[in-house]
């Protein structure tokens, strides 16, 4: 028992040592290597992602109630945040980015409600009504676009307190600040009573109930959180990535992506969601390019890329019947394996 | 085993070659980079409009060895429609050396893109679709919505409406539905219609059919309801045929349907099959192959096996020649720029003074064998539309046939609206309105 | 003044529209209702089926060739996701099944274009769609011949249901699976063959929605009308499945001609999910959805 401590203990401060290495490895090298094109169209949009299955994990991994709706709350945050920064002047970018997530997570609250009631799939589905409502109710009132006739909004420069983050390192750098502290306080979060009320929800609802855990708080307060946190990922979507945005970029196929993202990362993992959304935001674009490059001369570049979906079908479906609880759990028993291989004497072996 | 070395071998050698691409010295070349899009929900018109561009290069290399001595060269990234996979293209396309132009074919790539092509100074061309008020160059100076923007399409079919009922006083007392597909693109028109039946006093309905627009039993039974002279299809994808289906379904005649320049393509109406028979539908650009352009497309380009249409049989579809007109003004641009700048690969800035000055009037739409293919136009520093004319065509069944003379929209009507929209733009994004067209373009 | 001939042609418009929901919705309810995975791919099959069975047709094959061409391909397609897909996947949680039939769709679409091309196609399957009137009530051809064609299906499937071996071995799996297994069913063969039907039914729903939108690749779109369809009546009842589709599709149509306007209109994206929602907050598993048993 005490070896089995000493190693979860061993694990975890190696856990905090590799999220260390990653977050100086994040600030120091990456904008000093990353050409624009690398920052700008690969890895601004992975931290946004990243930071919204985060979020989506909070709620479908931790808490166990399935979303189909991400991508809603994602244009709930893009457009909270350009409305407040265009209709109260002079609001500093930091307060517009939490206002933006708390409105997300206000709306996300009331179309969790029904999850009050709902299991499952009955949930899952009537989520969508937030997605299309969502986008509907974008696209029909031009308010929310500042009546711009095409309903596109375009992001304000990014600046606090007078530095701005004009080109490709500055806005990587302030997404990527985003996504660490709150990725940080998530994780701080779910190690609180409400973390483990969350797992009590998901594992066993009535159980959970029975020992007093308050199912209505408990549920709603993971809506809420969830629904920010994508919220401001909303925002580095539509601020720090694309710049400009329609409601229709955020439809139903993104919500899938987001889900995919923490299944295929894995489930109630925070590392997974980064996992993840490197495999489903990076491995399309290295596939297309080096499809290109090799075969490109051979087939024609429509064929190619439906072969290449085609393969992205093959290896999510042989993902999921090789590892279910995602890429994060491969990882981590390669990682075991090798840790054991090289200390063998000092890791006890757990039957499994 | 053998199949395996084979591939190696192909692949090393495609390796080979595209090393030896980038290793080649870019002398006298012009590049365009296009975000194609030939999967997903819209390959179908994709393929033909990247495909009748490609067609019309190749044909420009084959023939004439390139504009003036620069060979023509291209790259395909695809977008599968989606904006951040066009925004993902260009910004690894960007840095390729003597970009002329970026032709998206997509309202939502485009609109991600005029921040960043005004930064980088390269021309952004939105042939018949894109930001109406763009059509101001005195604030959007690397924009071009040639031919035709949403607007003068507007006001494009009401003039062919008027002129079908006899002049435009017959337009009194009429009543217009104008059926919309439920995004930004589809509502984009909705104050012009207002502003134009207020003008010639007819009486106006406008619809919204859901995204994707798989299902239109309620509105059609509200249009059948209105009892309306005629209904605009403002439509997009499986809308369209839906529509002409559902309005066989309601009794409403067809050809008193009238569509717009996203609802005027073969695949719009083949779907519907018989209850697509008559229906009406704007376009800049005829369709068919007889015209001599094409012939030589056929000839030159397919002739030497380098066509891009794997079927041959959507030569000259309403796609393909959107393609192919398309290749006709960026093409003429950069040749137009060279007069002035010499004739050697170009930059941005210089290939947008061509645009800028792309005039081509009857006479030298002829000399490019395009006469009948489209009318004329006319681009200026200010006005980056160019005055397209339009023409209604008409489906038969089989082909679309044109039924009009070109007609123009009425540009004197709609210039102040766009500029009040220019101006409102320039003002929230601090941008300096030309004056003229020899200002130095602003950041 | 309500306009009672109108009221009844949009009613009457709606619940044919209902029609056409209900047949993708039953081919997810077969699905779920034995093997609990809610088979996000129904709607790429869908398109597979008419798809191929267009290109059969455009290439010179007879219509009857063609139908039992694709008939034997749809078979063999269901199937062969039972073994590759499903069967390795069996006991994973709901959510990872979903997933991978997620992943199966991308497969299904993309390798439906590969094979016949991203060409759209009409397709006529010999309904004229003219309308006729009925006490000056419009009513369509083509959608009552879709309601013949529906109805056809479920007395076809209740009668197999009740009187044949297979079809109780379905029942008993639907019931119970631990019970069905103890009794010796064979869970696989069962599966197999509730796949097969799957295809058949993505067959059916493809060509008659194929002969309404044109078949291309936003007929994998019709999954969206199925899932409120699901969610009214519950994801493991057929009968719920025929229910839900008649209802969500008489109240679309009213909810978008009657209370749409107030709003400017375009209401149908979600009303019918706000009207399911609604209704499962009384009913939390649909109208006729099973009720899951719980204990501590």
């Amino acid at each position: 028992m005490a070896a089995l401590a000493s190693t979860q203990s061993r694990r975890v401060s190696a856990e905090t040592l590799g999220i260390g290495i990653a977050i100086v490895a994040a600030y120091g090298v990456v904008p000093l290597a990353g050409s624009d094109y690398l920052l700008d169209a690969v890895l601004t949009p992975f931290l946004a992602l990243a930071l919204a299955a985060v979020g989506l994990n909070v709620l479908t991994g931790y808490a166990g109630q399935v979303s189909l709706g991400s991508a809603a709350f994602l244009a709930v945050g893009a457009y909270a945040a350009y409305n407040l920064h265009l209709r109260i002047p002079g609001l500093p970018l930091l307060v517009d980015l939490v206002l933006a997530g708390s409105i997300a997570a206000a709306v996300g609250i009331v179309f969790g409600l029904p999850s009050l009631r709902l299991r499952g799939f009955y949930l899952a589905v009537s989520t969508l009504a937030a997605q299309f409502f969502v986008q509907w109710a974008l696209t029909k009132f031009g308010w929310f676009s500042n009546d711009n006739a095409s309903g596109v909004i375009d992001a304000p420069p990014l600046s606090i307190a007078g530095v701005s983050f004009t080109n490709p390192v500055e806005r990587y750098v302030f997404s990527l600040t985003v996504v660490v502290v709150l990725s940080l306080v998530t994780l701080r979060l779910l190690r609180s009573q409400s973390g483990r009320n969350f797992v009590a929800v998901r594992d066993h609802e009535i159980a959970a109930k029975v020992i007093g855990v308050p199912i209505l708080r408990t549920k709603l307060l993971a809506f809420g959180i969830s629904s920010f946190l994508i919220g401001v990922a909303g925002v580095l979507w539509a601020f720090a990535y694309l710049r400009t945005v329609e409601p229709a970029g955020f439809n139903l196929d993104r919500s899938f992506q987001i889900l995919f993202i923490i299944i295929i990362g894995g489930l109630a993992s925070l590392r997974g969601s980064f996992v993840g959304a490197a495999f489903i935001v990076v491995f399309p674009l290295l596939l297309s390019r080096v499809g290109a490059a090799l075969l490109g001369s051979v087939f024609d570049s429509g064929v190619l890329e439906m072969s290449q979906r085609i393969l992205i079908g093959v290896l999510i479906i042989a993902f999921l019947i090789a590892e279910p609880r995602g890429l994060i759990a491969l990882w981590d028993r390669t990682w075991a394996r090798t840790w054991a291989a090289v200390w063998p004497a000092k890791h006890p072996t757990i039957p499994t | 085993m053998s199949m395996l070395r084979r591939l190696k071998m192909t692949m090393g050698a495609a390796l080979a070659v595209s090393l030896a691409s980038t290793l080649a010295v870019h002398a006298d070349e012009q590049f365009f980079p296009l975000q194609s899009y030939r999967v997903g929900p819209y390959a179908a018109g994709g393929t033909g409009f990247f495909g009748g561009f490609i067609d019309y290069l190749n044909l420009v290399n084959i023939r004439d060895g390139g504009i003036n001595g620069v060979k023509l060269t291209w790259d395909e990234g695809e977008t599968q429609y989606e904006v951040e996979r066009g925004i993902e293209v260009y910004e690894r396309l960007k840095s390729h050396p003597g970009i002329a132009a970026w032709n998206p074919l997509s309202v939502g790539i485009a609109y991600a893109m005029i921040d960043r092509i005004t930064k980088d100074r390269v021309p952004l061309i939105t042939i018949n679709h894109g930001r109406t008020d763009s059509t101001d160059g005195r604030v959007f100076p690397y924009v071009f919505p040639l031919l035709l923007n949403p607007y003068s399409e507007t006001s494009g079919i009401v003039n062919y409406i008027a002129s079908r009922e006899g002049g435009p006083d017959k337009l009194k007392g009429k009543k217009i539905v104008v059926l919309y597909h439920g995004s930004p693109y589809g509502k984009e028109t909705i104050p012009i219609y207002k502003l134009l039946a207020d003008k010639y006093a007819f009486s106006l309905e406008q619809i919204e059919v859901p995204h994707p627009g798989n299902e239109q039993q309620s509105q059609w039974l509200s249009i059948r309801r209105a009892k309306p002279d005629y209904v605009v299809l403002r439509g997009w994808g499986v809308m369209n045929p839906v529509a002409l289906k559902t309005a066989q379904k309601v009794g409403f005649p067809a050809d008193h349907i009238i569509g717009n320049v996203w609802s005027n393509s073969e695949e719009d109406v083949i779907p519907a099959g018989d209850a697509a028979k008559g229906y009406v539908a704007i376009t800049t650009q005829a369709s068919g192959s007889e015209y001599p352009v094409l012939q030589e497309v056929i000839k030159t380009v397919y002739g030497a096996n380098k066509g891009n249409l794997e079927d041959k049989k959507r030569i000259g579809s309403v796609y393909h020649n959107l393609g192919i007109v398309n290749g006709i003004l960026n093409v003429e641009a950069v040749r137009i720029a060279q007069a002035k700048f010499g004739k050697r690969t170009l930059t941005g800035d210089e290939v947008r003074w061509g645009f800028e000055h792309l005039q081509l009037d009857p006479a030298r739409v002829e000399a490019l064998g395009a006469k009948g293919l489209f009318h004329s136009i006319n681009v200026t520093w200010d006005n980056h539309e160019g005055d397209g004319r339009v023409t209604f065509q008409q489906w038969d069944g089989s082909k679309w046939k044109v039924v009009s003379d070109w007609i123009a929209p009425d540009w004197a009507f709609l210039r102040p609206i766009i500029e009040r929209s220019s101006t409102a733009y320039a003002k929230e994004h601090g941008i300096k309105v030309r004056t003229s067209g020899d200002d130095p373009v602003s950041q | 003044m309500v306009d009672y001939q109108f009221l009844i042609e949009v009613l009457i418009g709606g619940l044919l529209s209902g029609v056409m929901y209900s047949l993708v919705a039953i081919g997810f309810v077969l699905i779920y209702k034995t093997s609990g995975v809610l088979n996000f791919a129904q709607g790429a099959m869908l398109l597979f089926a008419a798809l191929t069975f267009v290109s059969l047709v455009e290439r010179g094959a007879p219509f009857a060739a063609a139908l039992v061409a694709t008939l034997v391909i749809m078979v063999g397609l269901g199937i062969t996701i039972e073994r590759t897909v499903l069967r390795p996947l069996v006991n994973q949680p709901p959510i990872t099944l979903f997933m991978a039939t997620l992943g199966l769709s991308y497969v299904i679409e993309a390798a439906a274009q590969l094979l016949w091309g991203t060409q759209v196609h009409g397709l006529d399957i010999g309904i004229s769609d003219t309308p006729f009137e009925l006490a000056g009530v419009l009513i369509s051809r083509f959608d009552l011949f879709a309601a013949a064609v529906a109805g056809a299906l479920v007395t076809v499937f209740a009668l197999f249901f009740r009187y044949t071996r297979t079809g109780l071995s379905f029942r008993a799996v639907a019931d119970d699976q631990f019970a069905a297994l103890a009794v010796g069913l064979r869970l696989p063969r069962v599966w197999a063959a509730v796949w097969t039907v799957a295809g058949i039914v993505a067959l059916v729903g493809g060509l008659l929605w194929g002969a309404r939108l044109g078949v291309q690749f936003s007929l994998s779109l019709v999954v969206l009308k199925a899932l409120p369809v699901l969610v009214l009546g519950g994801f493991d009842s057929i009968a719920g499945a025929i229910v839900g589709g008649l209802l969500i599709g008489a109240i679309e149509k009213l909810a978008e001609v009657y209370v749409g306007p107030f709003f400017g209109g375009g209401i149908e994206a979600w009303a019918a999910y706000v009207v399911a929602l609604a209704l499962l907050l009384i009913r939390p598993s649909g109208l006729y959805g099973q009720k899951p048993v719980e204990r501590v």
